[in-house]
């Protein structure tokens, strides 16, 4: 309906000024995204203030006392518990990412240098399984790698193992394997999109001046299509750190993740403000290492060309 | 060297689906099985888990919250959407990065956080956790995705086409409902089917913004700690797998045709 009621007013003025034209398109594209950006405000930047807050207070038993402390921190990061899930949750996100990315991009190398006139049945036929429920598909993982799982009866049928293995299941392998099955559509699509902006001539011109498919690939395709490399790493690698439930389904005693310790102190109403500072801490140290592995590829990238 | 690549790619290519379609195959197989444990061989084929789940109370009153969760959410996601990517596409203004970066964020977050700090401020709100909180929840993940789906959608809109009908005498409803509604209608109705398919399968807001409402997810949840329940959830998880992929294939044609009719448009102005 805005649209609408904009329209005629915009194109008059056009007509008759430009300085007004310009100072009215400012203030229509802000009364138009307002109500988006003040959703975003109130639901998403204000709770995380609050969370914030919350990390500097400090709670006994059922009352919270409002005065500055750094306590919380100091157990989120020297407890033995909280340090070793936090690395775990570290340690998972980074391998998460690093095996959706390698294992994603030579789909999406293929389905855009080879994909022909099929590119968008193929998108659609990659993002299908994300859709079903994930609560079913880490399920299905469970049933697939458990003790009487899929597997272990397939391996028993073909005679290469004797009896059912316990090594599949319950542990952090198991906990990446779900993972980079889960995210698996996210790494694909954001590296097509940059492999589709490669221009071809340049591909092109390697070849011509000489450059094997091997070297006019590493110089000239990989290097352009960096940016979706780094988008689906950030993409993947800052919501998995805080994954609940997978580790639950599939990680057993070795394979808990922090979003346990978070839930724990938020769900039983246990300690407010040391949830908070276990939040506050996961979210920066896992922005951190992304930030930090995003510098090296970019790094990496500028030398190669 | 090439022959190798061109041979040994689209064998990656079709293991690689393989290994995304695997999981799901289990479900419709196992959701099949008289066994109750989900393991080869198969001991033969029954409808009983489905039969049983329409006898199931918890599950159906689980699936009208979801119901009216999903459909709750994805129309505010979708109008918030609106505003923003109209925004976003069609104007400059300043502020319009971050503004929208802003809007993104939550694709790039862990989800527990955006949940627990949702929880906190509702509840030192002294609001009672409901389906309405968990619908908050859900538009504040729903709109990244319905923002993508709309800003394709718009940005080949031809704003000319606007104006001409405009100035050929058209009232602004009549402008409206002939030029404006027809190009961008089917990327508003995929936005719709997205964020409602996503709302549907959101698990950790609905955990813990839920109360004592169930939605799907957070009943399937309840149900997997019980070996005996697992293949009543498998059939279940078979029904909303073919209901997310009909819904889907009709968000795709949809999206399909959105794009053909704004170049089809295009073409036709030049």
């Amino acid at each position: 309906m805005t649209a609408v009621a904009e329209g005629p007013a915009a194109s008059r003025t056009s007509r008759s000024h430009r300085k007004p034209l310009l100072q009215s398109e400012k203030s229509q594209g802000l009364a138009l995204i307002s109500p988006t950006l003040l959703f975003a405000l109130v639901m998403l930047v204000a709770p995380i203030a609050v969370v914030i807050t919350y990390s500097f207070w400090s709670q006994d038993y059922l009352t919270v006392d409002r005065t500055f402390t750094l306590e919380q921190y100091r157990v989120a990061l020297t407890e033995p518990i909280y340090r070793d899930l936090l690395l775990r949750s570290l340690w998972v996100s980074l391998l998460v990412s690093f095996f959706t990315v390698v294992l994603a991009y030579p789909i999406a190398y293929y389905i855009s240098f080879h994909g022909g006139r099929h590119k968008s049945l193929w998108l659609f036929l990659i993002t299908i399984p994300f859709w079903t429920s994930y609560l079913l598909r880490v399920m299905s993982w469970k049933v697939i790698l458990g003790y009487n799982g899929v597997l272990n009866s397939g391996l028993m049928g073909l005679g290469i193992i004797d009896e059912p293995s316990t090594a599949l299941l319950y542990n952090t392998s198991a906990v990446v394997i779900t993972l980079t099955h889960a995210w698996a559509a996210f790494a694909i699509l954001p590296i097509f999109v940059s492999l589709e902006k490669v221009d071809r001539t340049l591909v092109e011109a390697a070849k011509d001046l000489g450059d094997g498919p091997i070297r006019s690939f590493l110089r000239v395709t990989l290097p352009l299509s960096l940016p979706g490399v780094i988008s689906a790493i950030l993409i993947v690698m800052i919501p998995t750190v805080g994954d609940y439930v997978t580790p639950k389904l599939v990680g057993g005693k070795d394979g808990v993740m922090i979003a346990s310790a978070i839930e724990a102190q938020f769900k039983r109403g246990s300690n407010w403000p040391l949830g908070a500072a276990l939040s506050v801490v996961t979210m920066t140290v896992v922005t951190l290492m992304a930030a930090s592995i995003v510098l090296i590829i970019r790094q990496a990238g500028r030398r190669v060309r | 060297m090439r022959a190798i690549l061109s041979k040994w790619l689209p064998a990656y290519a079709f293991l690689y689906l393989v290994f995304l379609y695997l999981p799901v195959i289990f479900l419709p197989i196992f959701s099949f099985n008289t066994s109750a444990v989900p393991k080869f061989p198969l001991t033969g084929f029954t409808w009983k888990w489905y039969l049983e789940l329409p006898n199931t109370p918890a599950l159906i009153t689980a699936a009208w919250n979801s119901l009216m969760v999903g459909v709750t959410a994805a129309i505010l996601a979708t109008i918030l959407g609106i505003c923003a990517a109209r925004a976003i596409t069609r104007y400059r203004f300043p502020g319009r990065t971050a503004a929208s970066g802003l809007i993104m964020a939550p694709l790039v977050l862990p989800e527990i956080i955006l949940a627990v700090s949702l929880l906190i401020v509702m509840l030192s709100l002294g609001l009672q956790l409901s389906l309405f909180t968990v619908v908050l929840g859900h538009v504040l993940i729903c709109i990244p995705y319905s923002v993508t789906v709309l800003n394709a959608g718009f940005e080949g809109f031809d704003r000319s086409l606007e104006e001409a009908s405009a100035d050929l005498g058209e009232s602004s409803f009549g402008t409206f409902r002939r030029v404006t509604l027809p190009m961008v209608a089917p990327a508003i109705i995929s936005s719709l089917l997205v964020s409602f398919t996503i709302s549907l399968d959101e698990f950790i807001m609905a955990f813990f913004l839920a109360g004592t409402d169930a939605t799907l997810p957070v009943y399937i949840w309840g149900q997997l700690r019980f070996a005996a329940k697992l293949p009543g959830v498998l059939a279940l998880g078979t029904l909303l797998l073919v209901g997310s992929f009909v819904l889907l294939t009709i968000a795709e044609v949809l999206r399909r045709r959105a794009e053909r009719r704004v170049q089809g448009h295009g073409v036709a102005v030049a």
